[in-house]
């Protein structure tokens, strides 16, 4: 398409307005209803009425009467996310590699397992969690989210490790070896900076995963103690028992929705290739 | 990881040197066993997340226990599945959870496969742009996406009313979530929007697969538009679209956020995740819940048997391992 003519740039220009508001128009929507007060609430127009609009709903969740609600969950969310993630890269990391690289009977064995756990309904592991995290103590508390979460994100991993890692130049590092180089040197002079954008960019995945979930959030806690925010904007209240919670919801909801914008924004090709490397690989 | 553990696999990958056979099988042990130290862990992780709670709701599905009266265990054998499959709340909710499958893949499968094309098309300039705006949605939360479209719609905080009153049954009246047919067309949006970016991507990477050369040759041979994707493209990406297609049906049978929080199950809008969550988080009924978490489970065994038997969609072959 190296002469496209002045028609088929129109074309291309409408049909990427087309998608740009396909993918945003509902982000824009609950962006437009966080600036909404309570009483404007019902304006039934999209943005708020005009000179009306107020931050009082970021100002209720990050400073205010549910400021202790949402910062505990977003804390809780991240720590989780964080640590269920760090673990998933790392088992995968190290299992990725060997089915890479090494020969031992059993990987087909390996990705299956992933596989099936990884279209294993979620709903079915909760009931017998909720009765043992009950038993044993891991109930509402963040260990007790960070195992289950693994389920989530290791599968994944190691599809997109084990796909990344088939893909990158072994001999490389013996080249290195042979040019004088130790065996640590080489493997971190020639081989880390190939992989690290791997595990970077699962990493990204599986942190997505582990920030989505809303199943194992709801079941397994509580409290404050645990309690993630997907969870969380599922109990929020409003300010007072005759307000809807409708304003510091879309307000909650934007703020968690900053760092996947930003992830994405930062990552697109990465995140891109991660996700189809990862599928499908003939 | 020490560096002794990296230099083994070299070892073992020098197999072509002319050692002593018994050197050689000891490599090969070697390396199996390093094999399984690195993947092992992994292994066996997933097993202890998912193996292990199964069989133990397998178990507990035969008891009747609830948790409000834990004393009053007492095995049953199969009398909670007979209970649920007497139910006509478990065929309605399956006939649901199976409505809203069919109808989201379908159309996401159209939609993302337009989508993919637009990325794989689209001038190097618009590449990034389109990629990054694709990726929102997958990104976002799905409660999220669920309250976005919930207020969009909403009598009392939408705009969705007002903007459509043109358009025939539509009137600042209409509450969308009083309705069955309503309620499940806006929850079924939410989710629509959310995974088709990832159906997309999956379509994106097939296409990536179909060599050039034979679209140009169907173009050189007259072929139209339409034609070239019907005889061309398609069949040659049919192993990435059934992939596709068994992943998000999947996916989509497992349905709880959307509409845990538009519905909450209310006016027939109960689908299957959410009848089993009910039953044993909210109503404490341990025993009949996991029964409810046996039959998802096996209901998501079936589909993807049906799938890979009937439409011969080989997984781990697509998936990368040869």
């Amino acid at each position: 398409m190296k002469n496209s003519s002045r028609r088929e740039k129109v074309w291309w220009a409408v049909i990427s307005v087309l998608v740009l508001v396909y993918a945003l128009f509902p982000v824009a929507s609950i962006l437009a209803t966080s600036f909404k007060s309570p009483s404007d609430l019902t304006n039934g127009s999209f943005l708020p009425s005009p000179g009306a609009a107020t931050t009082s709903n970021y100002e209720q969740i990050l400073v205010g009467d549910a400021q202790d609600l949402f910062l505990s969950s977003l804390r809780n969310s991240i720590g989780i996310s964080l640590i269920a993630t760090a673990i998933a890269v790392v088992l995968a990391t190290l299992c990725a590699y060997a089915i890479a690289r090494l020969d031992f009977p059993g990987k087909k064995l390996i990705l299956t397992t992933a596989l099936a756990v990884s279209i294993f309904p979620v709903i079915s592991i909760v009931t017998p969690l909720f009765n043992l995290w009950r038993t044993i103590g891991l109930y509402d508390t963040w260990l007790g989210l960070i195992i289950p979460y693994l389920s989530l994100t290791l599968p994944i991993s190691i599809w997109t490790l084990a796909a990344f890692f088939r893909q990158i130049p072994w001999e490389l590092e013996q080249a290195a070896q042979v040019d004088g180089a130790t065996t640590w040197q080489a493997f971190r002079k020639a081989i880390v900076p190939l992989a690290a954008p791997g595990v970077f960019t699962t990493a990204i995945i599986a942190f997505f995963i582990a920030w989505n979930d809303f199943v194992y959030g709801i079941s397994l806690t509580s409290t404050e103690a645990a309690r993630p925010v997907p969870a969380a904007l599922a109990f929020f209240t409003g300010a007072s028992q005759f307000e809807s919670p409708t304003g510091a919801i879309s307000a909650a909801a934007i703020i968690v929705t900053i760092p996947i914008v930003l992830l994405v924004l930062l990552f697109q090709r990465q995140i891109v290739s991660g996700l189809t490397q990862g599928a499908v690989k003939g | 990881m020490s560096s002794s553990t990296i230099n083994k696999p070299d070892t073992g990958n020098k197999r072509s040197d002319k050692s002593a056979k018994k050197m050689h099988s000891d490599r090969v042990k070697a390396e199996r066993r390093l094999g399984w130290y690195l993947a092992g862990p992994a292994f066996i992780v997933m097993l202890l997340v998912t193996l292990y709670p199964i069989l133990q709701a397998v178990f507990e599905s035969l008891f009747a226990f609830r948790l409000t009266a834990p004393d009053e265990r007492e095995f049953i054998w199969f009398a909670n599945y007979i209970t649920i499959l007497s139910d006509e709340v478990w065929w309605r909710d399956l006939l649901v959870t199976l409505l809203i499958t069919v109808v989201t893949v379908a159309v996401e499968l159209v939609l993302g496969f337009a989508l993919a094309l637009v990325m794989s098309k689209a001038l190097k300039s618009l590449r990034g742009i389109l990629r990054t705006a694709i990726l929102v949605p997958y990104g976002i939360i799905t409660v999220v996406s669920a309250y976005a479209w919930f207020y969009a719609f909403d009598i009392n905080s939408g705009y969705v009313n007002a903007w459509f009153d043109w358009v025939p049954g539509i009137d600042s009246d209409l509450n969308w979530f009083a309705q069955t047919g309503t309620s499940l067309f806006v929850i079924m949006a939410s989710e629509i929007w959310k995974t088709t970016p990832f159906i997309s991507l999956l379509l994106l990477a097939g296409l990536a697969q179909v060599p050039d050369e034979l679209t140009e040759a169907a173009k050189v041979d007259g072929a139209t538009w339409w034609e070239q994707m019907r005889k061309v493209v398609i069949p040659n990406m049919k192993a990435a679209i059934m992939v596709a297609v068994l992943f998000r049906a999947l996916d989509a049978f497992r349905i709880f956020d959307n509409v845990f929080i538009m519905t909450n199950g209310e006016n027939n809008t109960e689908v299957l995740s959410l009848l089993a969550y009910r039953t044993s988080i909210s109503r404490l009924e341990i025993g009949l819940g996991s029964a409810v978490s046996v039959l998802l489970f096996i209901c998501v065994i079936l589909i993807s048997f049906a799938a890979i038997k009937i439409f011969k969609v080989d997984l781990a072959g697509t998936r990368g391992e040869k």
